[in-house]
């Protein structure tokens, strides 16, 4: 299928959501012969240029569905459609960010950054252009030609994020960007997120275990349980735009926060 | 000054060195060792600067360098070869390993002989025994590489679309790249060892043939300076090994590298 055939599908149908998953299943086939019910009946969508968070504790199987997302691995049951596409393989619309940077030790940030461009056989001079931007929409000016090595963590982990953005996806998936980072980087990389999703419009999907990063970020939050991995409520966050983190401070925030931790504390798990 | 108490050993090895010598020299001059058991230090150097004015040495030396040169070249490609079918199709390593590990339990000293009545005692069958002994190292260190990808690495790039090609070239093939080199290390030095072995059992040239003649003529000082050059070959060739690898495989991490 060309890309125009897929804008054309876009138009025509999926302007309202952008992400849908409906009566969504996945089974795991366990070692010992047994199956585990990794995801329970997900239903929810998301709009183009909204931001929403999925929330839960261990297990409960926020990143598998992320990765069903992805097209990395297969669903059982239900149907998860990326604009409009049953997703059954990676999707180009698609751009993903990780736990870790992964970043390519061998490459240079920039060639790092152009991975997807490569891999797509996208036009290597109207890209390059882009990541160049991107990296210094994301404070990396100067550093295109240096090795992952030479950067600190939360550098390579916004490094990572401009290689998700290069390809211009319509959908950002992030899988906990930022658990492995210190506190104050980790607030720093979310106000930096902020302000790259609003300069790009992208639709994003993000993957977190803190709770308060979901309500700082996200114009919904879903919530869920596990075992199986249920959605337990989706939450909108009606706080105004743009954010800052002493709005974080405020009662309406904490009303969310508790919100949701009254889930955590519901499913009997210790984060 | 500085330099010094950060790397002592930039005095301790040179010291220890000297050291070495002066005890071996006036040791063997004290017990009256005979030249042809054990020669002093200065007489091995006066052997050494013989040879090295001698012409005759200097083509021995490039025979065995090409044996050694030969097989290690042969060794490699077969073992590119190899290493990438056995890593990239499972059924190929199921099928391969059992006979890859007895081919290894071979003492391959041992097939110098059989290698010999194949291809003669001309230079064919050192380049051979050269290959063979360089080939294991090689193409281990090929496998363990080619596996080695990060299986995040391998999942950013399955996101991105990538085909198994893709995946291969892009990921697979660099992160080789410093267990390849690794390999490449042993396998110069058992290149070398494979190319002398080879002319001790039956040859005309090469610095084995002189060793051997040496001793024919109980030239002891002789024999020890032909050691110090074989030294000296495989110093030089990891020298070469590595400056490859630090240009060509400079984020390498070698801490779980098969060795020897």
């Amino acid at each position: 299928m060309t890309t125009q055939d897929n804008t054309k599908i876009q138009d025509a149908s999926q302007e309202a959501s952008w992400i849908d998953v409906s009566g969504l299943h996945k089974i795991y086939n366990t070692r010992a012969g047994g199956q585990t019910h990794a995801l329970s009946d997900i239903n929810f969508n998301v709009k183009k240029g909204e931001f929403i968070s999925i929330v839960g504790p261990s297990g409960c199987g926020k990143t598998t569905l992320l990765n069903i997302l992805a097209g990395l691995i297969s669903k059982t049951e239900g149907s998860a459609k990326v604009s409009g596409h049953e997703v059954s393989k990676p999707l180009p619309e698609i751009g993903m960010v990780f736990q870790a940077p992964t970043l390519l030790p061998w490459r240079t940030i920039l060639e790092n950054v152009m991975v997807p461009v490569e891999i797509q056989k996208l036009d290597k001079k109207a890209h390059l252009q882009k990541a160049k931007e991107l990296l210094e929409l994301a404070g990396l000016n100067g550093f295109e030609d240096k090795y992952p090595s030479e950067l600190s963590g939360g550098m390579q982990q916004r490094a990572g994020i401009c290689r998700a953005l290069v390809h211009s996806p319509s959908v950002l998936l992030m899988d906990e960007p930022f658990g492995a980072l210190d506190a104050m980087t980790r607030e720093y990389m979310n106000l930096e997120l902020l302000r790259i999703w609003k300069e790009s419009n992208q639709t994003i999907a993000l993957v977190t275990h803190s709770i308060t990063e979901a309500v700082f970020l996200s114009d919904r939050v879903i919530v869920m349980s596990p075992r199986p991995g249920r959605i337990a409520e989706i939450i909108s966050i009606d706080l105004p735009r743009p954010r800052t983190l002493e709005m974080m401070n405020s009662d309406a925030a904490g009303v969310y926060v508790q919100k949701i931790r009254h889930y955590f504390n519901a499913s009997n798990v210790i984060e | 000054m500085k330099n010094l108490r950060n790397k002592p050993e930039i005095l301790l090895v040179p010291a220890v060195f000297v050291l070495f010598t002066l005890v071996w020299e006036n040791l063997v001059n004290k017990l009256k060792i005979s030249e042809t058991i054990l020669p002093t230090p200065s007489r091995i150097f006066d052997a050494l600067v013989l040879q090295i004015d001698n012409p005759i040495f200097w083509k021995n030396l490039v025979v065995t360098s090409k044996e050694a040169l030969l097989g290690f070249v042969a060794a490699t490609i077969f073992a590119l070869i190899a290493g990438t079918f056995i890593s990239q199709i499972r059924i190929v390593e199921k099928t391969a390993l059992p006979y890859l590990v007895g081919f290894q339990a071979i003492p391959k000293v041992a097939l110098a002989p059989i290698f010999i009545i194949w291809f003669g005692f001309g230079q064919t069958s050192k380049v051979v025994m050269a290959a063979v002994i360089a080939f294991f190292p090689i193409l281990i260190n090929i496998i363990e590489g080619l596996k080695s990808a990060e299986s995040d690495q391998i999942r950013m790039l399955r996101v991105f679309g990538a085909s198994r090609k893709q995946i291969f070239f892009k990921v697979q093939v660099p992160s080789a790249l410093p267990f390849f080199f690794a390999g490449l290390d042993v396998g110069i030095l058992l290149a070398i060892l494979g190319a002398v072995v080879g002319e001790f059992l039956g040859s005309q040239e090469g610095l084995g043939n002189m060793v051997l003649i040496f001793q024919y003529n109980f030239e002891t000082p002789s024999m020890f300076a032909i050691l110090l050059v074989l030294s000296a070959m495989g110093i030089i060739a990891h020298i070469i090994v590595k400056a490859f690898q630090r240009k060509f495989a400079f984020w390498g991490d070698n801490s779980n590298i098969v060795g020897n």
